[in-house]
């Protein structure tokens, strides 16, 4: 069982996991083709944290990510998981 | 579709590395190198020799015996030496190693199980299915290795394993026993093909015995040419001379093994071949000395021609040297426009842009062309070098055939012709560490020797006249002058990536000048200030001012609002506004200071113009005014630096160590306060004895005290600082430097009028030295303040001995940090361009790299530019409501 929640961090950015059907809709937004995606690993600790809320959550699928930006304030970001 | 625009059919997919086993060395020889000489006595190369012409020629006349070519035609030949005994190849000591671990001493196999080989060969397919990278594909080998290693039985044929050591660079040892070269190799042979892949080997490509060399590769004549000196005296390349060495030993190697020498004598010269092999790939290698010239110097062998700076990747493949350019000091010139660089001559008759001929025109590229290379008379008029004709033959011009190839010259030739004003250039000062390091001039030709250009360009090249020397290069196509105009010219630059605000504008005396120009608005006669603005372009004065006699003058806002824009509205805070005058409550204009600018309709109402107006980094004028364009921007400057040289020349500006002149009873007020202080130390340190100091939270007893007593000296210095500045009026050349940001600061003129204060080491006291003392000159222990480097005296009234030297200590620091930072800086400057140099923003403002890979969705977060934005932000409301508005919002905007 996982004891610490990393989400919970105040350094750990907010992440969500991206529905499968939204994906495509995303993509076209953004303008990029999925490989050319920032990558998160699949042994990420978030992922580990995410999957408990989500299930299963497969190589390839989109993590949405939201940071605090010094220049922008929030910025959203997405990674495409990888296997490691 | 990209690719046709740029020509690009072909894309590299992969690049393959194998070794060369002795049969290629052998066929791809053109000759079996025996003699370890190179020329006979007529200078002749010797047949089977080292400069055998089957291996190229580098002597004109003489044609290669391989392709017959000539002196550059050949491309040059490999031959090759065959060795009496193989060697080790140094760069594959850690593979020969690695193999030997982990394969059997007796049948050669993987000391793996055939299940295990099994899986692990699986897992490197799939690895390789998956587009794994070489790096990813050597860490899996690497694991294999290990794994293989750790095996003290051979699961083959069972045979117990011993341990090997290598004894570094090149001698691998078998519980202590010398493995020869011959035994590694015979054992790296054994290796079946199939554990090759395991072992990171594609046996398609490679076998490992062939890291142990039996054939020497040598490199053709062109790698390693003779030199000829003027004496007649030959001289051959350090390559050459290892080779000798090699042939040499070899030899006698050979030699003593076919007649039956004693086993020690061909050990020994085993091991020296094994060592001139080693030095002859890398001198700089650990644990042998390098080989030496007959003058002592090491010699440069294959690797070191490759490493480092001076190596051939980064000194002759990512640099080179390049012509159209030149080189000088530089040197100060108001008078040019901060677009332009005043270039000598000399070299702009050495310096040429190629004109292509047309008919309209050809008249005068023929006029330009008769004028030779070198034009008489006292102005400057521009020749030619060279024309080149449609066939691409080159025609020096000298002044015989100057007016026949005049004659000749036709629509479709280049004419070479000097460089003439208006020309773009680029200019640079090293090191070029940000953009605007090289940045597009416009050419001035002047006389004398050193490239001349304004001084509000210095700060950007980070330039001062020192004896500084930068690059200058003229560019040779049209588009790249296109580019450089649109682009690099310094308008462009005027506001700096960095911080959004200017980095091109007044320094030093222009801020001095623009200071006593506007400063308590002082009036001007009308002489006065028709010399002041004969540096201008202006022929028209505005109405003067009469006084009581009836003698006519000018204010001096007056005459710097002449070069602000008419339109300009702005309110803004001067470098000398003190809150302490007004208690913080800003009367604006009432200011008493005079130090609140009010600029209305492009008139300066009130206020001084100083660093925070005009100064580079600083000025909000100028920040205002480059936003609205760089042509305004460009002539802003250029006006403003030319009124600041007529300003400060005609009134005429000095100063001194006089200017730190205090009366008497100042000294006598600093000298009180600082004995107070240091008494204040001694009581604090009573205190601490008596073991009545309280700690400050989260520290020791000794911090506390050292912390105080820092506090209370600071104190002082400060103090004593007040006192001096209280007699250091704006009626002062030093004052008035300080206070309107020209140069130098308070602090400095307090150091000289009043006391230096507190020296440090690491931001503490000084307290390294002797025993428990700093210096044999006082008591051990002693924790007063001028036993651990407090500096009572001022630098006008000079420092005691013991003062020089802690003042020392901390220059030291000051001397050794900037070293230290600079080189540091630098390396990491390196790093950070190779990691980011092909990032791009592509249209829609991501940030990706080469292959299309997002590096940042949106530039910066924000997609701002910090150069087109408002301190950071998209739009300034303030900005666009005073240009709208005017005086209306800013009034209201006090409120």
């Amino acid at each position: 069982m996982v004891r610490f929640d990393v989400l919970e961090h105040e350094l750990v950015p907010e992440h969500y996991l991206v529905p499968k059907e939204e994906e495509e809709k995303i993509l076209k937004e953004l303008g990029v083709k999925k490989e050319n995606l920032p990558r998160i690993k699949k042994s990420d600790a978030v992922l580990r944290v995410l999957e408990r809320k989500y299930g299963h959550i497969p190589v390839g699928s989109l993590i949405k990510i939201v940071r605090k930006s010094p220049t922008a304030g929030r910025i959203t970001v997405y990674r495409v998981v990888v296997r490691d | 579709m990209s690719h046709h625009i740029f020509g690009l059919t072909k894309r590299i997919n992969s690049i393959k590395f194998a070794l060369l086993s002795p049969d290629e060395i052998r066929r791809m020889s053109a000759v079996k190198v025996i003699t370890a000489d190179t020329y006979d006595d007529d200078g002749f190369p010797i047949d089977k020799g080292l400069m055998d012409l089957h291996m190229g020629v580098i002597e004109p006349g003489l044609r290669c015996k391989t392709c017959g070519g000539k002196v550059d035609e050949c491309p040059g030949h490999f031959g090759h030496i065959e060795l009496a005994m193989p060697v080790i190849h140094v760069g594959f000591v850690k593979n020969i190693k690695n193999y030997l671990d982990a394969t059997c001493r007796e049948c050669g196999r993987i000391k793996l199980k055939d299940d295990e080989i099994e899986i692990y060969k699986q897992k490197i397919e799939e690895a390789k299915k998956m587009g794994a990278s070489p790096l990813e594909l050597m860490l899996i080998t690497k694991k294999i290795i290990e794994d293989a290693a750790s095996r003290p039985i051979c699961p083959h044929c069972g045979a117990e394993q011993k341990k090997i050591t290598l004894d570094k660079p090149t001698t691998f040892r078998e519980e202590g026993r010398k493995l020869t070269p011959k035994e590694i190799r015979e054992r790296l042979e054994r290796i079946p093909d199939e554990d090759l892949p395991l072992l990171g080997i594609n046996p398609e490509t490679a076998r490992p015995e062939w890291m142990v060399l039996t054939v020497l590769p040598v490199p053709p004549v062109n790698v390693r040419p003779t030199i000829t000196l003027e004496t007649g005296e030959r001289s051959e390349d350090d390559l050459t001379h290892k080779l000798v060495d090699i042939i040499r030993i070899n030899q006698r190697l050979r030699e003593n093994r076919d007649s039956g020498a004693p086993q020690l004598i061909i050990e020994d010269l085993w091991e020296l071949l094994q060592y001139h092999v080693t030095t002859y790939f890398d001198n700089q290698t650990s644990g042998i000395p390098p080989a030496r010239h007959r003058s002592g110097r090491p010699l440069k062998t294959l690797v070191q021609r490759l490493k480092g700076k001076e190596g051939r990747f980064r000194s002759n493949l990512s640099g080179k040297r390049v012509n159209f350019s030149a080189r000088t000091v530089i040197s100060p010139e108001p008078f040019l426009s901060i677009n332009e660089v005043g270039v000598p001559e000399a070299a702009a008759r050495e310096l040429t842009v190629p004109i292509t001929v047309t008919e309209y025109n050809i008249e005068k590229m023929r006029e330009i062309v008769r004028r030779g290379s070198n034009p008489k008379g006292d102005k400057y008029v521009p020749g030619a070098n060279y024309v080149i004709r449609p066939d691409g033959r080159r025609i020096k011009i000298t002044d015989r055939n100057a007016e026949d190839v005049a004659k000749k010259l036709d629509i479709g030739w280049v004419v070479e012709r000097h460089l003439i004003d208006g020309d773009v250039v680029l200019f640079n000062r090293q090191p070029s560490l940000h953009r605007m390091s090289m940045m597009g001039h416009l050419v001035r030709v002047m006389p004398n020797r050193t490239f001349r250009f304004n001084l509000a360009v210095c700060p950007p090249y980070n330039a001062d006249f020192d004896g500084d020397e930068m690059n200058l290069h003229v560019l040779q196509s049209e588009e790249a002058r296109a580019e450089a105009k649109i682009l690099m010219l310094v308008q462009e630059h005027i506001l700096s990536p960095r911080f959004g605000g200017p980095i091109i504008g007044g320094i030093h005396d222009h801020i001095t000048a623009m200071f006593l120009l506007t400063h308590k608005n002082p009036k001007f006669t009308k002489e006065q200030a028709i010399h002041m603005l004969s540096y201008l372009d202006y022929d028209e004065l505005p109405e003067p001012h009469k006084d009581e006699n009836g003698n006519e003058f000018y204010y001096g806002k007056e005459l710097f609002s002449l070069i602000l824009p008419k339109d300009l509205n702005m309110e803004f805070k001067s470098k000398i506004c003190d809150p302490s005058v007004c208690n913080n409550k800003c009367v604006h204009e009432a200011c008493p200071i005079d130090a609140y600018v009010v600029i209305r309709n492009g008139k300066l109402v009130a206020g001084t113009i100083d660093e925070n107006a005009i100064g580079s980094m600083k000025g909000k004028l100028l920040d205002r005014i480059a936003k609205r364009g760089s042509d305004e921007a460009r002539k802003f400057i250029d006006n403003m630096t030319r009124l600041a040289v007529g300003v400060i020349s005609y009134r005429g500006f000095t100063s001194g160590i006089d200017d730190e002149d205090i009366p008497e009873e100042a000294i006598i007020q600093i000298h009180e306060i600082i004995k107070e202080s240091i008494k204040k130390t001694d009581e604090l340190i009573e205190l601490y004895k008596q073991g009545l100091l309280q700690p400050a939270p989260g520290r020791s007893v000794e911090e506390t005290l050292e912390m105080e007593i820092m506090r209370v000296l600071a104190h002082a210095r400060d103090e004593a600082g007040k006192i001096a500045s209280k007699h250091l009026g704006l009626e002062n050349s030093s004052v008035i430097m300080a206070r309107s940001g020209a140069r130098a600061s308070m602090l400095n003129l307090s150091q000289m009028a009043g006391s230096i204060g507190q020296q440090s080491v690491r931001g503490q006291r000084l307290h390294r030295g002797y025993q428990d003392r700093t210096l044999p000159h006082f008591k051990r222990g002693d924790l007063g303040a001028l036993a651990r480097g407090f500096v009572e005296s001022s630098y006008k009234k000079g420092l005691s001995p013991t003062e020089y030297f802690f003042h020392s200590m901390g220059g030291r620091e000051g001397l050794v940090d900037t070293a230290v930072r600079t080189s540091r800086s630098g390396y990491m400057q390196r790093r950070l361009i190779n990691a980011l140099e092909d990032l791009k923003v592509i249209e829609d403002r991501k940030v990706v790299d080469t292959a299309g890979n997002v590096v940042q969705f949106l530039y910066g977060e924000d997609g701002v530019d910090p150069t087109r934005s408002s301190g950071g932000e998209n739009v300034d409301m303030d900005e666009i409501l005073t240009d709208v508005l005017g005086e209306k919002y800013l009034l209201r905007r006090r409120k």
